[in-house]
Protein backbone atom coordinates (compact mmCIF):
# COMPACT_ATOMS: atom_id res chain seq x y z
CA UNK A 1 0.00 0.00 0.00
CA UNK A 2 1.34 3.40 -1.08
CA UNK A 3 0.56 6.25 1.04
CA UNK A 4 1.66 9.82 1.19
CA UNK A 5 2.91 11.14 4.39
CA UNK A 6 0.00 13.49 5.17
CA UNK A 7 -2.25 10.63 5.13
CA UNK A 8 -0.45 8.01 7.17
CA UNK A 9 -0.35 11.23 10.24
CA UNK A 10 -4.01 11.06 9.59
CA UNK A 11 -4.47 7.26 9.96
CA UNK A 12 -2.12 7.58 13.30
CA UNK A 13 -5.20 10.09 14.77
CA UNK A 14 -7.41 7.42 13.79
CA UNK A 15 -5.63 4.84 15.39
CA UNK A 16 -5.68 6.59 18.75
CA UNK A 17 -9.03 7.24 18.61
CA UNK A 18 -10.18 3.50 17.94
CA UNK A 19 -7.46 2.37 21.29
CA UNK A 20 -9.49 5.06 23.01
CA UNK A 21 -12.65 3.68 22.18
CA UNK A 22 -11.71 -0.07 22.41
CA UNK A 23 -10.62 0.74 26.11
CA UNK A 24 -13.71 2.13 27.07
CA UNK A 25 -15.83 -0.66 25.26
CA UNK A 26 -13.79 -3.30 27.42
CA UNK A 27 -14.59 -1.53 30.53
CA UNK A 28 -18.44 -0.74 29.90
CA UNK A 29 -18.52 -4.75 28.61
CA UNK A 30 -16.90 -5.62 32.30
CA UNK A 31 -18.90 -3.33 34.09
CA UNK A 32 -22.23 -4.46 32.57
CA UNK A 33 -21.34 -8.02 33.65
CA UNK A 34 -21.48 -6.98 37.21
CA UNK A 35 -24.68 -5.87 37.08
CA UNK A 36 -26.15 -9.65 36.46
CA UNK A 37 -28.33 -9.18 33.88
CA UNK A 38 -30.90 -12.08 32.85
CA UNK A 39 -28.71 -14.45 30.21
CA UNK A 40 -30.12 -13.85 27.09
CA UNK A 41 -29.81 -9.79 27.42
CA UNK A 42 -25.97 -10.73 28.89
CA UNK A 43 -25.12 -12.55 25.92
CA UNK A 44 -26.80 -9.98 23.70
CA UNK A 45 -25.35 -7.15 25.18
CA UNK A 46 -21.50 -8.92 25.60
CA UNK A 47 -21.63 -9.96 21.84
CA UNK A 48 -23.21 -6.64 20.68
CA UNK A 49 -19.77 -4.81 22.48
CA UNK A 50 -17.85 -7.28 21.07
CA UNK A 51 -19.31 -6.64 17.64
CA UNK A 52 -18.70 -3.21 17.97
CA UNK A 53 -15.03 -3.62 18.93
CA UNK A 54 -14.21 -6.28 16.69
CA UNK A 55 -15.83 -3.77 13.84
CA UNK A 56 -13.50 -1.26 15.17
CA UNK A 57 -10.33 -3.71 14.67
CA UNK A 58 -11.37 -4.50 11.39
CA UNK A 59 -12.04 -1.65 9.44
CA UNK A 60 -9.30 0.21 11.44
CA UNK A 61 -6.32 -1.70 12.28
CA UNK A 62 -6.74 -3.88 9.44
CA UNK A 63 -7.49 -1.33 6.88
CA UNK A 64 -10.75 -3.30 5.24
CA UNK A 65 -12.75 0.19 5.02
CA UNK A 66 -10.16 0.99 2.44
CA UNK A 67 -9.13 -2.39 1.02
CA UNK A 68 -9.65 -4.21 -2.37
CA UNK A 69 -12.87 -5.80 -3.28
CA UNK A 70 -10.98 -9.35 -3.75
CA UNK A 71 -10.32 -9.12 0.03
CA UNK A 72 -13.93 -8.22 0.89
CA UNK A 73 -15.62 -11.40 -1.41
CA UNK A 74 -13.27 -13.69 0.37
CA UNK A 75 -14.35 -12.39 3.83
CA UNK A 76 -17.98 -12.25 3.15
CA UNK A 77 -17.66 -15.98 1.40
CA UNK A 78 -15.88 -17.12 4.90
CA UNK A 79 -18.26 -15.06 7.10
CA UNK A 80 -21.54 -16.84 5.35
CA UNK A 81 -19.73 -20.39 6.11
CA UNK A 82 -18.79 -18.98 9.87
CA UNK A 83 -22.18 -18.27 10.67
CA UNK A 84 -23.60 -21.49 8.92
CA UNK A 85 -20.95 -22.81 11.12
CA UNK A 86 -22.82 -20.76 14.07
CA UNK A 87 -25.82 -22.08 13.79
CA UNK A 88 -25.48 -25.62 13.17
CA UNK A 89 -26.43 -26.22 17.25
CA UNK A 90 -29.52 -25.02 16.75
CA UNK A 91 -30.68 -27.29 13.56
CA UNK A 92 -31.76 -30.17 14.90
CA UNK B 1 17.98 -14.69 -9.96
CA UNK B 2 14.86 -11.86 -11.51
CA UNK B 3 13.43 -15.15 -13.46
CA UNK B 4 13.01 -17.23 -10.27
CA UNK B 5 12.07 -14.26 -7.95
CA UNK B 6 8.13 -14.40 -6.96
CA UNK B 7 6.44 -11.77 -8.51
CA UNK B 8 3.72 -9.59 -6.91
CA UNK B 9 4.84 -9.29 -3.87
CA UNK B 10 5.33 -5.57 -3.39
CA UNK B 11 3.36 -4.68 -6.13
CA UNK B 12 -0.43 -5.34 -6.44
CA UNK B 13 -1.27 -8.38 -9.11
CA UNK B 14 -3.13 -6.92 -12.09
CA UNK B 15 -5.83 -9.77 -11.33
CA UNK B 16 -6.31 -9.40 -7.79
CA UNK B 17 -5.66 -5.82 -7.43
CA UNK B 18 -3.54 -6.89 -4.24
CA UNK B 19 0.07 -8.27 -3.28
CA UNK B 20 0.24 -11.98 -3.44
CA UNK B 21 1.29 -11.91 0.49
CA UNK B 22 -1.70 -9.93 1.13
CA UNK B 23 -3.94 -12.30 -0.51
CA UNK B 24 -2.19 -15.14 1.11
CA UNK B 25 -2.51 -13.80 4.61
CA UNK B 26 -6.25 -13.00 4.09
CA UNK B 27 -6.71 -16.73 2.68
CA UNK B 28 -4.77 -17.47 5.92
CA UNK B 29 -6.67 -15.67 8.32
CA UNK B 30 -10.13 -17.03 6.34
CA UNK B 31 -9.11 -20.59 7.49
CA UNK B 32 -8.56 -19.52 10.84
CA UNK B 33 -11.73 -17.96 11.18
CA UNK B 34 -13.06 -21.41 10.14
CA UNK B 35 -11.25 -23.07 12.84
CA UNK B 36 -11.88 -20.79 15.47
CA UNK B 37 -15.40 -20.75 14.48
CA UNK B 38 -15.92 -24.60 14.74
CA UNK B 39 -14.66 -24.29 18.40
CA UNK B 40 -17.26 -21.41 18.77
CA UNK B 41 -19.46 -23.31 17.10
CA UNK B 42 -18.81 -26.63 19.52
CA UNK B 43 -19.05 -24.60 22.79
CA UNK B 44 -22.21 -23.22 22.05
CA UNK B 45 -23.63 -26.69 21.42
CA UNK B 46 -21.96 -27.59 24.59
CA UNK B 47 -23.27 -25.40 26.74
CA UNK B 48 -26.83 -25.60 25.34
CA UNK B 49 -27.04 -28.82 25.88
CA UNK B 50 -25.79 -28.99 29.31
CA UNK B 51 -28.14 -29.56 32.36
CA UNK B 52 -25.65 -26.53 34.44
CA UNK B 53 -23.14 -24.27 33.45
CA UNK B 54 -20.87 -21.85 35.56
CA UNK B 55 -20.88 -18.29 35.09
CA UNK B 56 -17.44 -17.02 33.53
CA UNK B 57 -16.74 -14.67 36.46
CA UNK B 58 -17.80 -16.74 39.04
CA UNK B 59 -15.08 -19.40 38.44
CA UNK B 60 -12.50 -17.04 36.23
CA UNK B 61 -10.43 -14.14 37.36
CA UNK B 62 -12.24 -11.57 35.67
CA UNK B 63 -9.67 -8.87 36.81
CA UNK B 64 -6.64 -10.22 35.53
CA UNK B 65 -8.88 -11.24 31.97
CA UNK B 66 -9.92 -7.77 31.29
CA UNK B 67 -5.73 -6.45 32.35
CA UNK B 68 -5.05 -9.37 29.40
CA UNK B 69 -7.53 -7.73 27.24
CA UNK B 70 -5.96 -4.12 27.44
CA UNK B 71 -2.75 -5.88 27.17
CA UNK B 72 -3.50 -7.20 23.79
CA UNK B 73 -5.75 -3.88 22.48
CA UNK B 74 -2.58 -1.84 23.13
CA UNK B 75 -0.21 -4.17 21.66
CA UNK B 76 -2.49 -4.02 18.13
CA UNK B 77 -2.36 0.05 18.45
CA UNK B 78 1.60 -0.44 18.93
CA UNK B 79 1.40 -2.73 16.10
CA UNK B 80 -0.13 -0.52 13.32
CA UNK B 81 1.81 2.13 14.57
CA UNK B 82 5.20 0.02 14.00
CA UNK B 83 2.93 -0.31 10.29
CA UNK B 84 2.51 3.49 10.38
CA UNK B 85 5.99 4.61 11.78
CA UNK B 86 7.78 2.16 8.52
CA UNK B 87 5.47 4.04 5.89
CA UNK B 88 7.14 7.04 7.46
CA UNK B 89 10.52 5.57 6.74
CA UNK B 90 11.23 5.99 10.75
CA UNK B 91 12.98 2.70 11.41
CA UNK B 92 13.82 3.76 15.24
CA UNK B 93 10.30 4.21 16.01
CA UNK B 94 9.97 1.20 14.11
CA UNK B 95 11.80 -0.69 16.26
CA UNK B 96 10.78 0.92 19.04
CA UNK B 97 6.56 0.43 18.50
CA UNK B 98 7.71 -3.80 17.64
CA UNK B 99 9.83 -3.82 20.21
CA UNK B 100 6.57 -2.67 22.72
CA UNK B 101 3.89 -5.40 21.26
CA UNK B 102 6.23 -8.04 21.68
CA UNK B 103 6.63 -6.80 25.02
CA UNK B 104 2.67 -6.91 25.53
CA UNK B 105 2.28 -10.29 24.13
CA UNK B 106 4.84 -11.30 26.89
CA UNK B 107 3.06 -9.39 29.38
CA UNK B 108 0.00 -11.09 27.97
CA UNK B 109 1.67 -14.92 28.24
CA UNK B 110 2.69 -14.10 31.68
CA UNK B 111 -0.89 -13.03 33.04
CA UNK B 112 -1.91 -16.05 31.16
CA UNK B 113 0.24 -18.45 32.61
CA UNK B 114 -0.93 -16.88 36.58
CA UNK B 115 -4.48 -17.80 35.58
CA UNK B 116 -3.34 -20.94 34.34
CA UNK B 117 -0.99 -21.56 37.43
CA UNK B 118 -3.84 -21.02 40.06
CA UNK B 119 -6.36 -23.33 38.06
CA UNK B 120 -3.71 -26.11 37.75
CA UNK B 121 -3.31 -25.44 41.89
CA UNK B 122 -6.43 -25.93 42.62
CA UNK B 123 -6.86 -29.38 40.02
CA UNK B 124 -9.00 -27.72 37.62
CA UNK B 125 -7.76 -29.54 34.31
CA UNK B 126 -9.30 -29.79 30.97
CA UNK B 127 -10.62 -33.33 32.04
CA UNK B 128 -12.41 -31.61 34.95
CA UNK B 129 -15.75 -30.69 33.58
CA UNK B 130 -17.37 -29.47 30.09
CA UNK B 131 -16.63 -25.72 30.66
CA UNK B 132 -12.84 -26.21 31.72
CA UNK B 133 -12.05 -28.50 28.40
CA UNK B 134 -13.95 -25.48 26.59
CA UNK B 135 -12.48 -22.91 28.49
CA UNK B 136 -8.68 -24.87 28.01
CA UNK B 137 -9.13 -25.60 24.63
CA UNK B 138 -10.60 -22.13 23.30
CA UNK B 139 -7.59 -20.09 25.13
CA UNK B 140 -4.93 -22.77 24.62
CA UNK B 141 -5.35 -22.31 20.99
CA UNK B 142 -5.59 -18.78 21.42
CA UNK B 143 -1.91 -18.55 23.71
CA UNK B 144 -0.46 -20.76 20.70
CA UNK B 145 -1.65 -17.50 18.19
CA UNK B 146 0.04 -15.29 20.13
CA UNK B 147 2.91 -17.43 20.87
CA UNK B 148 3.29 -17.50 16.61
CA UNK B 149 2.78 -13.76 16.49
CA UNK B 150 5.96 -13.31 19.29
CA UNK B 151 8.25 -15.44 16.47
CA UNK B 152 7.07 -13.60 13.44
CA UNK B 153 7.63 -10.11 15.07
CA UNK B 154 10.74 -11.20 17.17
CA UNK B 155 11.97 -12.15 13.53
CA UNK B 156 11.05 -9.23 11.66
CA UNK B 157 12.72 -6.85 14.76
CA UNK B 158 16.10 -8.61 14.44
CA UNK B 159 17.42 -10.36 11.57
CA UNK B 160 14.59 -9.75 8.97
CA UNK B 161 14.93 -6.04 9.34
CA UNK B 162 17.84 -6.08 7.55
CA UNK B 163 15.44 -6.55 4.15
CA UNK B 164 14.77 -2.74 4.97
CA UNK B 165 18.49 -1.78 3.36
CA UNK B 166 17.63 -4.05 0.41
CA UNK B 167 14.38 -3.83 -0.01
CA UNK B 168 12.13 -1.81 1.65
CA UNK B 169 8.84 -1.52 -0.10
CA UNK B 170 9.06 -5.28 0.27
CA UNK B 171 9.62 -5.22 3.87
CA UNK B 172 6.69 -2.74 4.65
CA UNK B 173 4.35 -5.16 2.72
CA UNK B 174 5.52 -7.56 5.27
CA UNK B 175 5.13 -6.09 8.17
CA UNK B 176 1.68 -5.06 6.78
CA UNK B 177 0.92 -8.75 6.35
CA UNK B 178 2.51 -9.48 9.93
CA UNK B 179 0.13 -6.63 11.86
CA UNK B 180 -3.13 -8.35 9.71
CA UNK B 181 -2.40 -11.33 11.59
CA UNK B 182 -1.47 -9.98 14.94
CA UNK B 183 -4.84 -7.69 14.76
CA UNK B 184 -6.80 -11.13 14.00
CA UNK B 185 -5.27 -12.40 17.19
CA UNK B 186 -6.41 -9.43 19.14
CA UNK B 187 -9.68 -9.70 17.93
CA UNK B 188 -10.16 -13.60 18.05
CA UNK B 189 -9.62 -12.48 22.05
CA UNK B 190 -12.17 -9.91 21.81
CA UNK B 191 -15.33 -12.23 21.69
CA UNK B 192 -13.08 -15.22 23.94
CA UNK B 193 -12.96 -12.82 26.61
CA UNK B 194 -16.97 -11.53 27.46
CA UNK B 195 -18.41 -15.13 26.09
CA UNK B 196 -15.53 -17.29 28.64
CA UNK B 197 -15.23 -14.47 31.43
CA UNK B 198 -18.47 -12.16 31.76
CA UNK B 199 -21.39 -14.98 30.87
Amino acid sequence: MSHSEAEIRKHVRVYITVFIALAVLTIATVLASYFHLPLKQAITLALFIASIKATLVAAYFMHLISENKVIHSILLLTGFFFLLLLLLPAMR
Amino acid sequence: MSDIAIKHISKPHPVTGVTNGKLGIWLFIASEIMLFGGLFSAYILLRTGSPSWPHGSSVLNVPLATLNTMLLITSSVTMVMAWASLALKNVGKFKFYLGLTILLACGFLIVKSFEYGTKFEHHHFPSTSTFYAVYFTLTGLHVLHVIGGIIVNAYYLFPGSKMWETNPEQFLCRIENAGLYWHFVDLVWIFLFPTLYLI
